[in-house]
């Protein structure tokens, strides 16, 4: 059933091509005929439900750089799933691809995230605005130029910042959360925090080989 | 002619039913008796926060039973679970809003330090913005180890005199 999908949308769309998928059917669609391609499946094929709409990242330079990626669920047909991607147009800093909340208002907030966390403009979104993050935040943190760590910015209120003296901060991971040191007796000296809040905080940051590594 | 007032001196029929103690002990020991919670509840530690307001660990006991939503009202603001930078202006607004004399319990890890979260979305620590009294441990805390901070922060009142904190921003 799941290769009648496919079948049938490349009839209707012969620009559509296959994309390699370990599981659900997947396809990809120029950005163009993406609201196309999505009504039919909605309307023809019976995929009802979006499950999730979100963007890949190809990483700083590549061509692409964002893929948007739509998850589709039939819930009149269980177990019909497929996934439909579509490159983004625009520039590296400002990718742009077309709203698909008039097919599923469901898309809504999705792309709200989307945005936020990728910074790909949704066009004919009745209202892009960030949902995570705060307005005025000047990031995307997904973004893979994002270092995991975080940005020092400010808070997102100018008066309360300057009352407590408080700044957004960069908190490096030392090796990620749940990675305590093998061996450490003391725990406080063993959970990763431990190793880097000297510079993580206020203070200036020590040479790199003073932080303690995790051993093998 | 002048009569010594009866009213004013002292009278031997009323003794027996006067105490005699310090302001400062009868004040702090109606501070820490209704000592009325904000619950700032953010995430999961709301749910021990709940649990600990329930019958069986009955914060009623020491007189924080009466969950405050209003800042107004409240004089111990228990922040309970991750403050993110986009809450945090939030926190410290309501944190202003409160009446002095207040105290502010950090529950968890995460008001206590961002615990898991190392993240650019997470507030490292609540005392960053507003002054804490008692950090619990906890991820979550037993509901136990709440009203262990409520107790702490009880014999923390207790010690302190009763004007010091009037004027506390």
């Amino acid at each position: 059933m799941s290769a009648d999908v496919t079948t049938a949308l490349k009839e209707k769309f012969p620009q559509v091509t296959d994309r390699p998928s370990a599981d659900h059917p997947a396809v990809n669609v120029p950005l163009d005929d993406v609201v196309a391609v999505l009504r039919y499946l909605r309307d023809e094929q019976a995929f009802d439900l979006l499950m999730d709409l979100t963007a890949v990242d190809w990483s700083e330079g590549a061509t692409p750089r964002f893929t948007v990626v739509y998850h589709l669920l039939s819930t009149t047909r269980p177990g019909t799933y497929v996934r439909v991607a579509a490159n983004c147009a625009g520039t590296e800093a400002e990718p742009v691809a077309p709203s698909v909340v008039s097919v599923w208002p469901a898309a809504d907030w999705h792309e709200r995230e989307c945005f936020d966390m990728f910074g790909i403009k949704f066009q004919g979104h009745p209202d892009l605005r960030r949902i995570l993050m705060w307005d005025g935040y000047p990031y995307h943190p997904l973004r893979k130029e994002f270092p995991l760590a975080g940005i020092e910015t400010d808070l997102p209120v100018a008066d309360i910042a300057e009352e407590t003296g408080t700044r957004v901060i960069a908190a490096p991971m030392a090796g990620g959360p749940f990675v305590a040191s093998p061996g450490e007796m003391n725990l406080t000296d063993a959970e990763p925090r431990a190793k880097d809040e000297s510079w993580s905080d206020r203070g200036a940051r020590p040479d790199q080989t003073a932080l303690r590594q995790v051993k093998d | 002619m002048v009569t010594p007032s009866q009213e004013l001196g002292y009278n031997s029929k009323v003794e027996g039913g006067v105490i005699v103690s310090r302001a400062d002990a009868a004040i702090n020991w109606i501070r820490t008796n209704s000592m009325w919670p904000m619950p700032m509840g953010l995430a999961c530690c709301a749910i021990e926060l709940m649990a600990v307001g329930g019958a069986r660990f009955d914060i009623a006991r020491f007189g924080a039973e009466v969950m405050r939503f209003s800042p107004r009202q409240s004089d111990c603001m228990i922040v309970a679970g991750t403050v993110t930078y986009k809450m945090a202006p939030q926190v410290r607004r309501i944190y202003d809003q409160m009446a002095a004399p207040k105290w502010v319990i950090a529950m968890g890890a995460c008001a206590s330090s961002g615990g898991m979260y190392r993240s650019y979305a997470t507030l490292q620590g609540v005392d960053r913005i507003v002054p804490v009294d008692v950090y619990v441990s906890g991820c979550p805390p037993r509901p136990e180890a709440l009203l262990d901070a409520l107790m702490k922060l009880q014999a923390k009142v207790r010690r302190e005199p009763a004007t010091s904190r009037l004027l506390s921003a």
